[in-house]
């Protein structure tokens, strides 16, 4: 045997598994989208000519773009510390990660209900303190998704960071500090841009991860901010119309196809530069 | 950059470093002139490499002084010191192109745009980078990452150019070259060099004067050819090349120089340096062949055992008959026709070539 067809008997099972769940899966919902209910594109045309898919297309990628710029700069401070401080430091930061990490999503969507709800406590203290009268609406709109969301997505992209500041080379930021550059200087203009390949994978993940969320957004958002793939359940489940779901997620599964290429392509030009 | 720059003097007295219970460095004082050459030689841990970590300012001295044209610097953290740095493995920003490496200690230190531009295409023809300037460190090859580095770390004339074994990932073709383009630095710029290195060939190569460390302790610090010629200890005369060691007994010194007796042949050598010497220690190119006994000088017979041929030189394997094992090296065109192993000849050398340590 060759060794090609060694590695192919080695990596069969995985590349059959795969192919029985997701492939054969998403080919019988590109079917759906085209055949339900009568052949033809035109849930396509219904869904990209229907202003309420379209609200929910712009809504999920503005929540998803606000939630990866924060997850990410907060992950980046986070593993920072855990890269780069001392010990003490470190063991809090890999706690403040494992945790959260270790509880399941509905949990932590619950949890933040309890805190930002209108009689949760957050509201409830601010009441009590009379700094407000009226409770603050912190949940059931769309910075209650975000906020659930960030706090989800936070430790997935402290992996890719980590692993790209552990790569930076120490004595290139001593040469820098050894010209008399200062601190900020070395931070912003050397380690930032030397992290860059992680700070790419990391956004990768948190926003195509975040693309597909749906019990966050349907716990603290209420009902009133729906992302895309809580309009997919509606669509099969409630309305039920199983083609224009099908043709909103084939959508979905193509736009998150091209920005992985596009990314890739930019990741790779930038380490063969 | 072929300015010459306002190279500086430093100063180091009774420096210590301990690393928790380990001390790396201990009572070290030298002084380092203004456009000297300055060699950190030793094996690794002997605490070359912590002593240019002071002189730079990334570590501080757990005891004693080092100043800087007379003024103390002791606590003056790296980025104040501005010293120019080579680091091993070049330490250049990986994602600038050559010209902003070049140009960043520029920046940092605000120069007006039209010197920066102006400096930085010095620098890029002066070390040879021509065409490369918008390449990044990844696609030069290793010689041209080590030019990059030390045009940026001269580009901007600093009073003293630190290099922390800078060559030892080059081949040895490079290494030479790039020894050659370190001299002409020095010499252009007239910038106080301090360069850290275990390779003892490229230290006698380089330096206007080399430091030995062992064991944290400075064992010697004077010009190549007298830590070469003159060691002051048996490590430091080991360290620096080959050497043959012939214990002497019945040891005498008198005013022309000391003799003593090495297997009951009397040997002569200049007075020893320091009290308590017992051992006579010859380089084996300082070793002639005789074939009989000659007249005069020191002499030892001894049986070849065996020879080993290295193109140029050709080193000789010989045994005396107490046991003691001795080396020479001879020019090959000098090797006698008829020398096979086992014949008896003798290694003499004149009285003023061998020293007492």
């Amino acid at each position: 045997m060759n060794p090609a067809s060694r590695l192919l008997l080695l990596i069969g099972p995985l590349l059959l598994f795969l192919a029985a769940a997701y492939l054969v899966p998403f080919l019988g919902v590109m079917r759906w989208s085209v055949t339900l209910p009568e052949p033809g594109f035109g849930q396509y045309r219904a869904a990209l000519g229907d202003p309420l898919v379209l609200s929910v297309f712009a809504r999920t990628l503005r929540i998803c773009a606000i939630v990866t710029v924060l997850s990410v700069t907060m992950a980046y401070v986070i593993t920072l510390l855990w890269v780069r401080g001392g010990p003490a430091q470190r063991t809090v930061v890999e706690l403040c990660i494992l945790i959260p990490f270790w509880i399941s999503v509905l949990t932590r969507a619950f949890g933040w209900l309890a805190l930002l709800s209108n009689k949760g406590l957050i509201n409830g203290w601010l009441e009590a303190l009379g700094i407000l009268s009226e409770p603050l609406t912190l949940v059931r709109n769309e910075f209650g998704v975000i906020v659930g969301m960030t706090h989800y997505l936070i430790p997935f992209a402290v992996f890719p960071l980590a692993s790209s500041m552990r790569t930076v080379d120490e004595r290139v930021l001593m040469a820098a500090r050894g010209m008399g550059a200062s601190r900020m200087r070395i931070f912003w203009q050397i380690f930032v841009p030397m992290t860059k390949p992680g700070i790419l994978g990391a956004a990768l993940v948190v926003f195509v991860f975040a693309l597909g969320f749906f019990v966050t957004p349907a716990i603290l958002g209420g009902g009133r901010s729906v992302m895309v793939a809580e309009l997919i359940y509606l669509r099969i489940f409630q309305s039920p119309n199983w083609g224009l779901g099908a043709a909103i997620s084939v959508i979905l599964m193509v736009g998150v196809g091209l920005l992985l290429a596009l990314l890739m392509r930019q990741v790779r030009q930038g380490g063969a530069r | 950059m072929l300015a010459r720059s306002k190279a500086a003097e430093i100063g180091a007295s009774g420096i210590g470093k301990d690393f928790g219970d380990f001390t790396a460095l201990d009572d070290v004082s030298l002084t380092i002139g203004r456009g000297e050459f300055l060699t950190l030689l030793g094996p690794s841990g002997s605490g070359k490499t912590t002593f240019l970590m002071l002189l730079s300012g990334f570590l501080a001295p757990t005891r004693g002084q080092l100043t800087l044209d007379g003024q103390d610097m002791t606590r003056t953290p790296a980025e104040e010191r501005a010293f120019g740095m080579v680091f091993q493995g070049y330490a250049l920003f990986p994602h600038m192109t050559v010209e902003q490496n070049i140009a960043f200690p520029l920046t940092v230190q605000k120069r007006p745009a039209a010197e920066v531009k102006r400096r930085v295409a010095d620098a890029i023809e002066l070390m040879g980078l021509g065409g490369h300037g918008q390449k990044r460190p990844a696609g030069l090859s290793g010689g041209q990452q080590q030019r990059v580095a030390l045009a940026r770390a001269l580009v901007y004339e600093p009073p003293v150019l630190l290099l922390d074994e800078p060559f030892s990932a080059l081949d040895k073709n490079l290494r030479g070259q790039m020894q050659d383009e370190v001299r002409r630095l020095h010499r252009e710029t007239g910038t106080t060099f301090v360069f850290v290195t275990h390779d003892q060939s490229e230290a006698l190569a380089l330096s206007t004067r080399i430091a030995i460390f062992e064991h944290g302790r400075l064992q010697q610090l004077a010009p190549p050819r007298e830590v070469y010629d003159r060691p002051a200890n048996r490590f430091v005369a080991e360290f620096l090349g080959e050497i043959n060691v012939l214990p002497l007994t019945d040891l005498s010194t008198g005013p022309g120089g000391a003799t003593g007796r090495f297997e009951g042949q009397r040997l002569g050598a200049p007075a020893p340096g320091q009290a308590g010497a017992t051992t006579l220690a010859v380089r084996p190119e300082h070793m002639r062949l005789h074939m009989t006994a000659p007249a005069s000088g020191n002499k030892v017979a001894a049986r070849l055992d065996h020879l080993v041929y290295l193109g140029a030189e050709t080193r000789l394997a010989l045994r005396s008959p107490g046991g003691t094992d001795l080396t020479m090296t001879l020019p090959t065109a000098e090797l006698p026709a008829a020398l096979e192993p086992g014949a008896t000849v003798w290694a003499a050398w004149p009285e003023d070539r061998g020293f007492l340590l």
